[in-house]
This record gives C-alpha cells, structure tokens and sequence, in this order.
C-alpha cells in the first residue's frame, strides 16, 4: 500500500522559536494516525504546516509523492487535502444546505448560478452527517454538535484524500462523540487517509491505527495508542515521573467560611459546554491542586472565578457573592490570576513588569515585596534590564507569577505553570513553590495537566475531566484511586 | 423566499420613482438624481465591506480617479460622454488593482490605512497640478448628460437599477457565496480550495468599475469636476455612513441609506449649519443601537429560522 500523505524533516521556526523540529510519519490510503501532545507541542503547528497555513521552515510534505510544501492553502486543498476546523465560524445569513453548498463550489469567478446537482449533492452530505432535519436553517438556530458536523459535511464536500481533524471530539458529549467516531470512522472506510489532532491519547485511542506522539516540538514515540500509553517518555510528559505527596494536616478551623466557595458552576462558550456543575472550596492557606488534561476546563473554572467569562452558579469570596463585579475589582480583592499564556508586557523591562503589579502598593511596601521576590526568583534579580520578550519560556513564567505576587494576592491562582517548559526549569518552579509554601501563609489555586508537579505542594487534589469534577481528595490517595484512569 | 421578499418591496418602490417626475418640482428630481448616484457608490462599497469584509477608507479614491479621467478626457481632447465614461470607468479598474494587489497583502486595519492614503494622494495631486486640473475651483466640462430635469433623474434611476441589479445579483450568487466566506473567515475559505486573494481582487475590481463609472456619471451631471465633490474625504465619509446606515451585506440597504442621508440633509436645510449635526447624530444613533442598518433590521425581522 502507499503512502497518501508522506512528512519528512517537517520543521517550523518562529522566530527564536523551534515550534516543530524534525517531525517525519506517513499516512497511507484507509489509515487513521493520532497526532497528540500537550498545549505548545506543536501538534496544531504541525497540521497548519500540512494545510499551507503556516510556510514550513524545512522539510516535505508529499500527497502522492507530490511535495505541496511552502504552497498557498487553496492550492493545498485543492490537491485534496481538507480539514475539520475545530472552532466553525459559519456565515450568518447562509443556510446549512447553502454552507455545504459552498464546499462543492469549484474556485471560479465565473459561478453566477449552480445548477440542481449540486444542490442534490448537498443534500445527500447532509443526510450522511445527520443534518437533514435542518438543512433550511441558520446556524445561530443550532446546537454546538450539529455546528460540528457542518464542518465534518464540508470536509466530506471536498472529497479530499488527506483529512485532517482538530480535537474531533472537544466539546460534545459521550453520545455525540460515537456519532463523530462513526463518521470518522467512514473516512477510513472510504479509503481516505486521516489525521487526527488531539490533547491526549485516550480520547482517540479506539478510533486511530496508529499513534504519534509529540512533546516541545519533538517526536516522543510511535506506535499503537497502547504501545504510546505505555511509553515512558509520554507517561512523563503526561504524568511527570514518580508522583511525590505532601499534604500538610488541614488546617485549624475547617468548618469556617471557606476563602472561595464554587458552587454548581456551569459555562457554556456559545453552545459547547465548557463546565458543569462544578463545586469547589478553598481554606484560607490552603493550596489546592485541580489537574485535568488540556481541554478539561481547568482554565474556563479559572476565568469563571475572575469574571473573565459569563457563568451559572455561585462563586463566593469570604462569604459574598462575587457575582457582578468586574475582573478589576475582583483582582483587586485579593484573587490574583496568573493565566496560561502568562500575558507579560514583552517590550517592558522585568523590572517594569513587576512594578506594573506593585502599582497600586505604598513605595516602602513595593521595594520590600520587590525584594522578597528576587530572592524567591534570583534569576529575576540579575535580569531586571532585560525585556520581557527575551526571556526564556521558564523565567518568563517566573516573572509571570513573580508578577501576580507583587499584587500581594489572598488567593493565588496559576494556571498550568509547566506549560511548555524544560524538566529542569520544573524543578526551579517547585522548589520557587514549595518555598511560597512553607514561609508565607499565602493561598494557592494550582491548575495542571502534569501530576507530578501538582501533587507535592498539594494539601487537597480535584480531578477534572470533560467539563466536570470527578475525583477530590488527599494526594496520598490519588495515585491508588485516580491516577490509573488519568491519562 | 427572501429574494422574492425583496423583489416585493423593491419593484413597486422603483415604479414610484419612475413616476416621480408627474408629481414633484425640479429640485426635488435634481436632489434625488444626486442620491442615486450616490446609492452607486454606496452599494459599490458594500460589495467590498459587506461581502470581502475589506473596510475601504478611501471610495473617494475610485471614484476621483473615475471622474477625472472622464473629465480631462471631455475637457482637453473633447471626446464625447459615452466612451468619456468607458474610459473613466476603465481608470479607476486599473487605479483599484493597482492599488488593492499590494494592499490586499496586509492584514487587519492596514488595508483601509491603504485606502485613506490613497485618497489624500489623489487630493494633492489634483491640488497640485490646479494648471491642468482646475485644481479645487474644479474643471469645466463642455458637455454635459442633459439640460432637463426629467432627462438627468431617468438617467441616474435606470444607472442606479442597473448597477443595483448586477452588484445585488452578484452578491446572491455562488461568488457572492465564496466572497462572503473569504471575508468572514479567509483560511477556512483557502482550507475550502478557494483562491481568497483572487475573489478579493475581482470583487475590488468590480467595486472600482462601478464606483469609477457613477463618478464619472456625475461629473456629466454637475457639468463639472471638482475635488470638492468626488474626491473629497468627506464625500469618502458620506458614502461609508450610508453603507453602514442603510445595512451591511445588504446592497439595496445601501441606496436606501444613501436616499436618507441625502434627503435628511435637504429636509433639515432650515436648521443651517445644525443639519450636518442632526444627521450625523442620527447616523451615530442607528450604528451604535442598530448595527445592521435598516434594510438589516428589515431583513432579519423576516429571516429564515
């Protein structure tokens, strides 16, 4: 059998950047690989790079020995290979049937009218994707799954032999999730060769022949996804190495009004839901681990508590509700986010950056917080000139909570530190935390996909997987109970 | 469904217009013929707002360049109006591709900077060159459309139709479809095989053609070329807040918008200066409550659920 798709020597720089270094794997007609690696492995860069989205630095990305690498995305496509966005923006004032039209319409300028075919063609892809009941209606009318597979009936439209899938299943529930499985699976079926884009193995693990794995740009392993859930490298990447606990005994007065109470949270981005009664608590001094993979909902419970988006439920602060108070004030009161993507100033200096968060605290208090900080952070201390921008992965992430900690937050909230950093920037992270730990009385609310570096520093852990909460406890216990079913 | 909505409303709107002339004086007609070519431009630039999702700053640009070629050509080498207008139209074709291939390379507000830049450019050119231009005292013209009222309204009326129909036809065809795709969402287009640049280029083109072609209608008109009427920013202005008023991606929204903001202008005439700030302000008011203009109001109240 050969190869549909072939990528050889695959690389992308951005700037100082090595987004992809050296990925190579081959698809062939009927087969479904597995693309998977955490946020920042360059998964997404490297399926971008295939569709002409992004230029390649280096390498090749052969259709039927053709190399269509460095070539504008229409004529990429146009040599069949099609996608399935995972974010659809549809046009407003087109029906369904007219969306699945477009995909069938050839590029020419000349199309002033389609003929009956066409339209005939259109509906028969709706029927096989399960939007006949609706094809007369305007996307704002559907649900989020039906949304989905308007994006799978245009891949299908283009009839392309290369499909690749981003994150096919972010998003739906358990029954629309067999509905996907089947279509993609007919994919296969149909002699297509399909790429399929994902956070973790286990979401695609009874769809794909074959995984291949991805962490900082690099390959990490190949194979069947069982022969890649076993795989070490992975199971590192995914869980850390050995998990260590140390959960300090809970803290005196328990049964006190809880710092930050959650109660049945639900966030919905548009129609795909995003957290489900989700509760949460937190002491005053605790530190709070809640780990789930990319994708889970770490990072909207995160924004839901700073106000960042609109919520169900009830989240109190001390007692009072902060419903209806802006992200400033709710800052201001004490929860201090450090998000994700670490939002620094790049053209500001370090020592800007931290003053920046000191903004609001007495000159005497700033200088003293400022001190602390570089000796929590000596790296910051020696790099106070340099502009945020050129600093590494790991000292921009240092200098982003360094940053939070001017604020003198109540609460501290990090989410997923360990993004995309070095396993030896990790363990300066821990050691910055466990410090924060012991010597402060500071509370921290840690979100992580990497276990091993959430459990050591944790008094309490939350499992968080498909929107909702699934696991809480001690740390102890997470290794026999939850960490099985983890990855 | 909804084109034949549209056809119900615009068809007996268009017989009233025809038969304006029975009823009203000729300042009136003079007033509404200045609208409808003002609708031209208007729908011209919904075409390329609406659909390509380009924001062009600088209408006055395309139809500058269309007017005055048509009346440098009429003025110095005498030719007459009809290829006058060919060749203006021509112009601000090749002045638009010309302008729009480099510009449609940059992304987000770049390319309405382009525009604009384009426009004062133009400005200081004929400023410049007022020994051969007229400069902003502005260009006689030897000849003009026609002498009677009646004459010039059915003049810009049947321009008006005609223009209308091709831009709205075009809009609700399949490269209407592919136009709006490339505008909303440029990579999911390009993922779709479609060459969105190419579509972009074709769609500024057309835009050009007919907003070169109104201009140059216009000066025939007027009997004369001046900075003051097609090249002006302010003119640029009025034609965007009649887009932007009468609806977006709608096209007839267009004209009705350009008919408002021109017929407000005339009724409000009494209150002097304060008239450009009454409809200015009413312009403010419809955008910032009511983003979809009128006819986007108007169609969406009976959209297809």
């Amino acid at each position: 059998m050969t190869a549909l798709l072939e990528v050889e020597g695959l690389t992308k720089r951005f700037g100082g950047l090595v987004a992809v270094k050296d990925i190579g794997f081959s698809i062939n007609a009927g087969e479904i690989l597995g693309l998977i690696g955490p946020n920042g492995s360059g998964k997404s860069t490297v399926m971008k790079c295939i569709m002409g989205i992004e230029r390649p630095t280096a390498g090749q990305v052969k259709l039927q020995g053709i190399n269509v690498a460095g070539w504008p995305t229409h004529r990429i496509a146009r040599q069949g290979v099609g996608i399935v966005f995972q974010h659809a923006r549809p046009l407003h004032r087109q029906t369904i049937l007219e969306h699945i039209k477009l995909a069938l319409l050839p590029d020419n300028l000349l199309m002033l009218a389609t003929d009956h075919g066409v339209t005939r063609q259109a509906e028969e892809i709706a029927g096989r994707v399960g939007l006949s009941g609706v094809m007369h209606r305007l996307p704002r009318t559907l649900p989020f799954a039906d949304l989905r597979r308007l994006e799978l009936a245009k891949a299908i439209a283009r009839n392309p032999k290369v499909v690749l899938v981003d994150e096919p299943f972010a998003g739906l529930t358990s029954g629309e999730v067999a509905d996907f499985s089947a279509l993609i699976g007919s994919f296969r079926a149909e002699g297509h060769a399909v790429l399929l884009v994902d956070h973790n193995v286990k979401s695609v693990a009874a769809l794909v022949d074959r995984v291949l794995a991805m962490y900082l740009g690099e390959k990490v392993a190949e194979g069947t996804a069982d022969e890649v859930m076993r795989n070490e490298t992975v199971r590192r990447v995914y869980l850390g190495g050995k998990i260590e606990t140390a959960a300090r005994p809970e803290r005196e007065g328990k049964d006190r009004t809880p710092l930050l109470d959650v109660r049945g949270l639900g966030v919905l981005y548009g129609k795909a839901t995003a957290l489900e009664d989700v509760s949460i608590h937190i002491g005053e001094g605790e530190f709070v681990s809640v780990v789930g993979l990319n994708g889970a909902g770490k990072t909207t419970l995160f924004n839901a508590i700073s106000s960042l988006v609109p919520y169900s439920g009830t989240i109190n602060w001390r007692g009072e509700t902060l419903a209806g108070r802006t992200p400033g004030a709710i800052a201001r009161g004490g929860i201090v986010q450090c998000p994700e993507t670490r939002e620094l100033f790049g053209d500001m200096s370090v020592r800007e950056n931290l003053d920046l968060g000191g903004q609001h605290l007495p000159v005497a208090t700033a200088a003293t917080q400022l001190d602390w900080l570089f000796g929590l952070f000596p790296i910051l201390k020696s790099r106070q000139g340099q502009a945020a921008r050129t600093l590494s992965g790991g000292e921009q992430q240092m200098l982003a909570i360094a940053r939070a900690l001017m604020m003198q937050p109540k609460l501290l909230i990090l989410d997923e530190p360990t993004l995309g950093l070095a396993p030896v920037i990790l363990e300066q992270l821990s050691k910055a935390l466990e410090t924060l730990r012991q010597t402060t009385d500071i509370t921290v609310l840690l979100g992580e996909q990497n276990v091993t570096f959430a459990l050591p520093h944790a008094d309490r852990v939350y499992v968080i997987e498909h929107s909702r909460i699934i696991w809480e406890g001690d740390p102890a216990r997470f290794a026999e109970e939850a960490g099985a079913g983890y990855l | 469904m909804l084109r034949s909505r549209t056809f119900l409303i615009v068809v007996p709107t268009l017989l009233v217009m025809a038969l304006l002339p029975l009823g009203v004086g000729g300042y009136i007609l003079g007033l509404l013929t200045l609208a409808y070519y003002y609708a031209v431009f208007a729908m011209s630039w919904d075409l390329l707002f609406g659909f390509a999702g380009e924001v062009n700053f600088g209408p006055s640009f395309l139809i500058g360049v269309g007017a005055y070629t048509a009346a440098l050509l009429n003025h110095y080498w005498l030719w007459p109006i009809p290829p006058c207008l060919v060749a203006g139209a021509f112009a601000a074709v090749v002045a638009g591709a010309v302008l729009a291939v480099p510009a449609l390379r940059l992304t987000g507000p770049y390319f309405g900077l382009v525009t604009l830049v384009a426009v004062l450019l133009l400005q200081n050119v004929l400023v410049l060159f007022a020994g051969i231009t007229g400069g902003e005292i502005g260009l006689d013209l030897p000849d003009v459309l026609s002498i009677d009222d009646n004459t010039n309204y059915y003049y810009a009326l049947a321009f008006m139709t005609v223009s209308g129909a091709i831009l709205f036809g075009l809009s609700q065809s399949p490269v209407g479809l592919i136009l709006q795709a490339s505008g909303q969402d440029a990579i999911e287009a390009a993922a779709l095989g479609f060459n969105v640049a190419k579509h972009k280029l074709a769609a500024f083109c057309i835009s050009a053609f007919f907003s070169g072609l109104a201009g140059a209608m216009l000066i025939f008109y007027l009997g004369t070329a001046s900075v003051g009427t097609v090249v002006d920013i302010a003119v640029g202005v009025n034609v965007i807040i009649a887009a932007v008023l009468g609806g977006r991606r709608t096209i007839i929204g267009a004209a009705v918008g350009s008919i408002f903001l021109i017929g407000a202008g005339e009724i409000l005439r009494p209150l002097g200066q304060l008239s450009t700030f009454v409809v200015s302000a009413i312009a403010l008011v419809v955008i910032l409550f009511f983003p979809g203009g009128f006819m986007g109001r108007l169609l969406q109240a009976g959209g297809r659920e």
